[in-house]
């Protein structure tokens, strides 16, 4: 278990002291995969940092496994750091060492003996369905090849942690589903527990089972997934899960409601159903849904019309049918 | 050609001259490093952004190296001939002009070291210490492979730079080309024997220069091969 207690960071800068976190409070329970989202700028890199101390923080606690990593000597907590790995938007590969001599990097630092660290690469290197890329350098990769290699490096002295700083950000769509993919088969089969940091909702919306809503500095909103999605709470949560959605609120009129697919039949037509069956004539004013293997994603912003008595009829329409909504001010 | 250059090739002193530059440039250049490669690793290593930030050591090491770089090598050579004195029991001969080189090519090649070593991506020494490496660990498992190329052709530079140098020593007693042009060239008046040793240097520019660029791109393996 993670658990940071009133951390904060500020740092010095030639125009005064900037903070960059300021009091968090979170506990990331074991098995779990736990995103962190937020605008750029908002802390959520240095907050990461802070979790194995790449950052020191001004003021808190890092808490891991019940050992306050603040109170550790240099020595402990390069100890500490093998049992967390990390990997990063930019891969940051050895660019000198080929594919397995990557892998085994961290197994030398741990002073594991060569044959058994070849033996761990090759294993990681099946996990990850790089076997024949094993002599490859770095530069003779792709970007999605590179990040299954750091995948494979960051696991290789088996942590029990593992932090994702952006790590699908320099990734083309098809790429980072592929990673993502492998991210939810690594904490599955392993039972890795994995910190997510990102600016997209996608991803979290993904592979996440709690997510931490970060603005300027703060947590903003701490939840299940579904529950943020559905219904979020703080301002910024709102604007990170419709982010084109903003034009609408001017519009006056009827109420309006939120429509979230979560993995729902693509192949169910669902407005016009809504439509025809309540017999309720609505606007649609925004949406942003896609099929991703027979499943819908996303979201629909929907108008009802001034009339109380139709609007409820519709909203019986959607209880009864069991589709995922919330009302809209 | 003159009767003065074809007496001085069949005495093989020209041949002797190119042999003498060669040795004194490389072997200047050997000692350049052993002195200057752990002073640059300290100059980057204790930089404010460096792996173990040491702010007043690198002001001071700094500040030394900053001196020497920037007293010109014909002037610096006459200073430090007392130094010579004082290592190798003499102020005259190839064995003093190697020690004043040497003065004048370890801050040198401390810079260019220092340089090399901050080409390494920021993220990648991130990375390694995310990993729990320590800071000793890092500069022999990754600064040092990792800039290998760039130090490779930082090498290269500062030996032709050396070899410029190793020139003027021949108006302290220095042998080699430098100093075949000057006492036999530009002292007797014979234009031909300066030319010659111009384009000797050139041509042991030249190979020098291919060799050690061919060894940098070859151990360099971000190049596709």
């Amino acid at each position: 278990m993670i658990e940071l207690r009133g951390l904060s960071k500020t740092f010095a800068s030639a125009n005064g002291p900037i903070t960059a976190l300021k009091n968090i409070d979170l506990t990331i329970s074991d098995g779990e995969i736990f995103g962190i989202i937020g605008l750029s700028g908002a802390g959520k890199s240095t907050l990461v940092r802070c979790i194995n101390l790449l950052e020191r923080p001004t003021e808190g606690q890092v808490i891991i496994d019940g050992r306050d990593l603040t109170e550790m000597k240099q020595k402990e907590l390069l100890e500490m750091r093998r049992s967390i790995g990390m990997i990063f938007q930019g891969f940051n590969l050895l660019e000198q060492r080929n594919v397995t001599q990557n892998i085994c990097y961290p197994l030398e630092i741990a002073r594991v003996p060569k044959k058994q660290a070849v033996e761990r690469a090759e294993e990681l290197l099946e996990l990850v369905g790089l076997t024949d890329r094993r002599k490859s350098y770095p530069s003779q990769l792709s970007g999605g090849q590179k990040q299954r290699v750091a995948i494979a490096r960051a696991l290789a002295t088996k942590p029990k942690y593992l932090l994702c700083d952006e790590a699908t950000s320099a990734l083309d769509p098809a790429t980072t589903q592929s990673i993502l993919e492998l991210l939810k088969e690594i904490n599955r089969s392993m039972g890795v527990t994995i910190v997510v940091i990102t600016h997209e909702m996608k991803v979290i919306d993904k592979i996440c089972d709690k997510v931490a809503v970060i603005d300027s500095s703060e947590i903003a909103e701490v939840g299940e997934v579904n529950r943020v999605f559905t219904a979020p709470k703080s301002q910024i949560a709102r604007e990170l899960v419709m982010p084109n959605a903003q034009s609408t609120k001017h519009i006056s009129g009827g109420e309006k409601l939120r429509l979230v697919f979560n993995g729902e039949s693509s192949y169910l037509p669902v407005v016009s159903n809504l439509i025809m069956e309540s017999q309720v004539p609505v606007n649609i004013l925004f949406a942003d849904t896609r099929d991703i293997d027979g499943h819908a994603h996303g979201q629909m912003l929907l108008q009802l019309p001034d009339d109380p008595r139709q609007a409820e009829r519709a909203f019986s329409w959607l209880d009864a049918n069991g589709i995922t909504y919330s009302r809209e001010e | 050609m003159s009767e003065m250059f074809f007496k001085l090739w069949d005495k093989g002193l020209i041949q002797l001259g190119i042999w003498e530059t060669v040795y004194m440039t490389l072997i200047s250049a050997a000692v350049a490093y052993i002195i200057g490669l752990p002073l640059g690793l300290l100059l980057s290593v204790t930089d404010s952004d460096g792996i173990h930030p040491m702010p007043v050591l690198n002001r001071v090491v700094g500040v030394i190296v900053n001196i020497f770089r920037s007293v010109p090598f014909v002037i610096l050579m006459l200073a430090v001939l007392p130094v010579a004195k004082l290592v190798v029991g003499t102020s005259m001969g190839n064995k003093a002009v190697i020690v004043t080189l040497v003065i004048a090519a370890a801050p040198y090649v401390a810079r260019m070291v220092e340089s090399s070593i901050k080409e390494v991506d920021k993220g990648v020494i991130e990375a390694v210490q995310a990993m729990g490496t320590p800071s000793l660990t890092i500069v022999w498992k990754v600064l040092i492979p990792e800039a290998k190329p760039s130090l490779i052709t930082g090498a290269v530079i500062s030996t032709v730079t050396i070899l410029g140098y190793s020139a003027m020593a021949g108006t302290i007693g220095g042998t080699g080309l430098g100093q075949i042009a000057i006492s036999y060239g530009y002292q007797r008046y014979n234009d031909d024997i300066i030319w010659v040793c111009v384009v000797l240097t050139v041509i042991i520019v030249q190979i020098l220069q291919e060799i050690g660029m061919r060894i940098a791109h070859r151990t360099d393996k971000r190049v596709r091969q």
